[in-house]
């Protein structure tokens, strides 16, 4: 977020408070160790109390891996991660496909604008029903795609989703470690926060 | 349960035996024990003492050995805390220093590889934290038996799931090491972990329990039987069949990476806010070795309240508390008016503490339990333990072994024959693509790191602003060190030194993991007294001190040691990452060079194990002064912006140093070898590295070659899709790829 001009405040998981702030990212990691299926606890932080209304109410909200597990056990948005199809943990530098430019966290990029961002995950294997996922495509809420091979079995490559109103959005890959050709392998992701930026101060 | 055996009992009961070599005591540290104390010990006492006097924490045998690290190290100004704190201390500039540390832990592997492995990044990120440091980064060392063995299929896999579970949980990047195989690591892997950690000068922290009144806070995970093997032996010995089946439980630990990560967090914070007056990370041993180690370098008096200690099986008795090998534990002295804030900072981040006794100046260590005295012992007779100097002995063994030389090994013609063995070896297990471990690894998390796997070295940045990063790299040869285990050690060192050089990094400090069969084997003692020596005599010469390090003896399957296999880590500081330099060959027409001299060296080569399955004669001549001349020009056209790749040559020699930095780039190169062909390609030879530089810095680099006195030949150009030695033979990039990276996913999915 400070690479993207943004000023990134720290907000606690167990205060039932935002800070005021005007976008919030829920980084990857591992809540609770992911012993339990990944954000299953982590849904329950206090802070979430605040979390889900405010996106409901519109506020723009990115979950990054754990992030992105986090914002499907807490229903902000569909479908759920599942182990690899490989049963590994992979690390891999991949090329995904903007699918959806028009939500809060993708509107610098172009559609079928394709990226090269590090994914690395155990459970990240998007899987949701069959009614579901033609919602998902008709409706333009798959907002990413892996773009060449699919490397952790996602239901339709899926790599990213958003709810309907385009404001919450969540990734398996990370952009957050592409924000710089010297610790990462390009500087595509920086594009997601841009967006936020941009809408925040639009 | 039953009453404990007290002091006062073992007074009244002199007579009565006691387990002591079933705990691993011999009967002459028994008999010293009984006359330190003037009786014979309590249950409790003879659980610390075998624990403490136990290799493992004593290096009994390898102390008066290690020694030369401190009596022959080189001056260095970067030097802030060395060998005998958990982890030595090194300053990089800026108000930067850092601290790193390998540790084994093979045993526990072979037996449960995943929790085994686990448990080993955890220990070691543990060390680094004690400290004061802030973990960044860690790196895996592992060696198996043959790829292809059943065996393996089952350790590896497990090792590196355990390794990738507790790692990227902790949200440490796994920024290189080593992955080998050999048949004499077939009973016993070799899992070396290592970790390095950041902090600000001001913030090293010492393990001393100084201040009488103080108090001693354990806090983290809570204790269980975990690792108890030796305990349950003393617990059915001594109290008979009263107590139960209680203390049978798997004696390898069981790692929780979560609480690990809430401890680091934790530690940091009650660093930041000044709380802590001496901590101490538990590790082998427990509370046994935290709290006499503690006292020992302290005021030296404590007072402990075992059964304050905050148990997850309550049946555990004093014995088993302290030998219990609990994993995510630490313990701290603090000011008795800070404890209140100390505990309001644990239970901000979920972490349990319990004040479970106090400092005292009776230079005793005393443990109460329900308060009845079970422990009352000074604590550097514990903390001191015995010294052994082992009968050494070269084997009977290493003159045939010198004596069966490789030249006599068929060699091939022509340049098919060339062709086809450099596709074996870099298909070979060993050097094939390691990406099916290295993908379960998480690179980059924290968002620093700069190079890792399958670079030479892993480099990360610890500055944002300034570009101030830190390099560092692991090597070690077992079948250098079987053939000569004085040069193969200084090989080691001069290849982790080199590979830290390659980045651009200017090598600064030494840490090593001496993996070795039995110390009762005069052969393997022999062997280790050459390795130490060797390292000792390397670092004097190359100028870089050893900060620290860790034994591991025993490694073996019968009376059938492993080869000697010293891993050697040295860490780097690196001016500016952004002028690093990486393996891959870059889109430009580049000129490559070869710098350093080539002779004809293949004892123990990668030619010489994986096309004949030979392993003789003599290791490759280390020349120390030719890696110094060779550092500083690296690290010279580094900074100069001449270069635009830089690989270090070892294993494979020259053609799999290419084939390698054209897979990485992606790219291919036309090359011409100098000399007997067979031997450009395949020699071993130390203290050499190819570049690529830049079109129009050729003067520019030829200059600072000639400034530092290194030798180079131009070989060739970067470019095309095939790997191309002109006269030799041809491999185009596709098939060079599909043979390096399908091995490991065929013998491991």
């Amino acid at each position: 977020m400070r690479l993207a001009g943004a000023e990134p405040v720290s907000l606690w998981h167990g205060d039932r408070d935002l800070s005021g702030v005007d976008a919030v990212v829920l980084p990857g990691g591992f809540s609770y160790g992911d012993y339990l299926r990944c954000g299953a606890i982590a849904r329950f932080s206090p802070v979430m109390s605040e979390l889900v209304p405010a996106a409901r109410a519109g506020l723009p909200v990115l979950g990054i891996c754990n992030g992105f597990q986090i914002l499907c056990e807490a229903h902000l948005l569909p479908g759920a991660l599942t182990r690899n199809a490989g049963l590994k943990f992979v690390t891999r530098d991949v090329r995904l496909r903007v699918e959806n430019a028009q939500t809060a966290w993708t509107r610098a990029y172009r559609a079928g604008q394709q990226i090269v961002v590090p994914l690395k995950s155990g459970e990240g294997a998007y899987a949701a029903g069959p009614a579901t996922l033609a919602d998902l495509e008709g409706s333009g809420q798959v907002v990413i795609s892996y773009a060449s091979g699919n490397p952790n079995g996602s239901a339709a490559s899926i790599a990213g989703v958003c709810n309907a109103a385009g404001n919450v959005v969540g990734l398996m890959p990370h952009p957050e470690h592409a924000v710089d050709g010297l610790t990462g392998p390009s500087a595509d992701g920086l594009g997601f926060f841009a967006s936020a930026l941009t809408g925040v101060l639009a | 349960m039953s009453s404990p055996d007290t002091v006062a009992r073992a007074a009244g009961t002199p007579d009565q035996p006691q387990p002591f070599a079933e705990l691993g005591l011999t009967e002459a540290e028994y008999a010293t024990i009984t006359r330190t104390l003037g009786r014979r010990p309590t249950s409790a006492e003879l659980a610390l003492y075998s624990v403490m006097w136990s290799e493992h924490c004593s290096y009994k045998s390898s102390k008066v050995h290690l020694k030369q690290f401190a009596d022959k190290a080189p001056p260095s100004s970067a030097l802030l805390a060395g060998i005998g704190h958990n982890a030595g201390v090194v300053d990089v500039g800026q108000g930067y220093a850092v601290t790193f540390k390998i540790e084994s832990h093979n045993h526990p592997s072979y037996v449960e590889p995943h929790q085994g492995a686990a448990t080993g990044v955890g220990g070691i990120v543990r060390d680094i934290l004690a400290m004061g440091a802030r973990p960044v980064a860690v790196m895996d060392a592992l060696r198996f038996g043959p790829a292809t063995a059943p065996d393996t299929r089952r350790v590896l896999p497990g090792v590196v799931s355990g390794i990738s579970f507790y790692g990227n949980c902790l949200g440490l990047p796994n920024i290189g090491g080593e992955l080998d195989f050999d048949p004499c690591y077939a009973g016993n892997p070799l899992i070396n972990a290592l970790c390095v950690g950041v902090m600000r000068h001001d913030e090293l922290q010492v393990a001393e329990g100084r201040g009488p009144g103080n108090k001693v806070i354990l806090f983290g995970s809570t204790t269980g039987p975990d690792g108890v093997g030796g305990a349950s032996v003393l617990a059915s010995a001594v109290f008979g069949a009263a107590d139960g089946e209680s203390a049978k439980r798997p004696s390898v630990q069981v790692g929780d990476p979560f609480t690990e990560k809430l401890l680091v967090e934790c530690c940091l914070e009650l660093y930041a806010d000044g709380l802590v007056v001496g901590i101490q990370d538990l590790g082998a041993a427990g509370v046994a070795c935290a709290t006499t180690e503690l006292a020992a370098a302290g005021t030296g008096g404590m007072c402990v309240r075992l059964d304050a200690v905050p148990l997850r099986d309550t049946s555990l008795g004093p014995p088993e508390i302290l030998m219990s090998e609990s994993q995510e534990r630490m313990m701290a002295v603090v000011e008795p008016d800070r404890v209140d804030e100390f505990l309001g900072v644990c239970a901000k981040w979920d972490v349990r503490a319990a004040v479970i006794g106090e400092v005292t100046d009776s230079g005793r260590l005393v443990m109460t339990w329900h308060g009845e005295t079970v422990v009352d012992i000074p604590p550097s007779s514990a903390a001191d333990g015995p010294v052994y100097r082992r009968p050494a002995g070269r084997g009977a063994a290493q003159d045939a072994l010198a004596a069966d030389d490789p030249d006599a090994l068929p060699r091939p013609a022509d340049g098919a024959g060339m062709r086809a063995a450099l596709l074996a070896l870099i298909g070979s297990a060993g050097l094939a693509d390691k990406s099916w471990v290295t993908d379960q690894y998480d690179r980059y998390v924290r968002g620093d790191t700069v190079l890792a796997m399958p670079e030479d070295g892993g480099l990360v940045r610890l500055d944002e602003a300034t570009g101030l990063g830190i390099a560092l790299a692991t090597d070690g040869n077992g079948r250098y060190c079987r053939l000569d285990p004085y040069l193969g050690t200084q090989l080691a060192l001069s290849e982790a030194y080199r590979n830290v050089a390659v980045t651009g990094a200017r090598p600064l400090a030494v840490t090593n993991c001496l993996n070795f069969g039995s110390p009762e084997d005069p052969a393997v003692m022999w062997q280790f007294a050459e390795a130490v020596r060797g390292l000792a005599d390397g670092c004097a010469a190359l100028g870089v001190p050893v900060t620290g390090g860790n034994v591991s003896f025993y490694n073996q399957t019968g009376t059938t040691p492993i080869h000697p296999t010293p891993v050697i880590g040295v860490l780097g500081v690196h001016d500016d990452v952004r002028r690093r330099l990486a393996i891959g060959f870059g889109p430009d027409p580049d000129g490559i060079v070869l710098l350093g001299r080539t002779r004809a060296e293949f004892g123990g080569s990668a030619w010489a194990h994986v096309l004949h399955g030979h392993l003789g004669g003599r290791p490759p001549e280390p020349d120390l002064d030719a890696e110094r001349r060779l550092a500083g020009l690296l690290i010279a056209a580094a900074e100069a912006g001449v270069l635009s790749a830089a690989h270090d040559l070892s294993d494979g020699g020259l053609a799999v140093a290419l084939a390698e930095s054209c897979l990485r780039g992606e790219t291919g190169c036309v090359v011409t070898v100098p000399g007997d062909p067979f031997t450009s390609l395949f020699s071993e030879s130390a203290g050499r590295a190819i570049v690529a530089v830049r079109p129009g810095a050729e003067t520019a680099f030829d200059q600072l070659r000639a400034a530092h006195d290194v030798p180079g030949v131009r070989l060739g150009t970067v470019g095309g899709d095939s790997l191309v030695f002109a006269g030799l033979f041809t491999i185009g990039l596709a098939e060079l790829a599909a043979v390096h990276t399908r091995t490991l996913p065929a013998l491991f999915d």
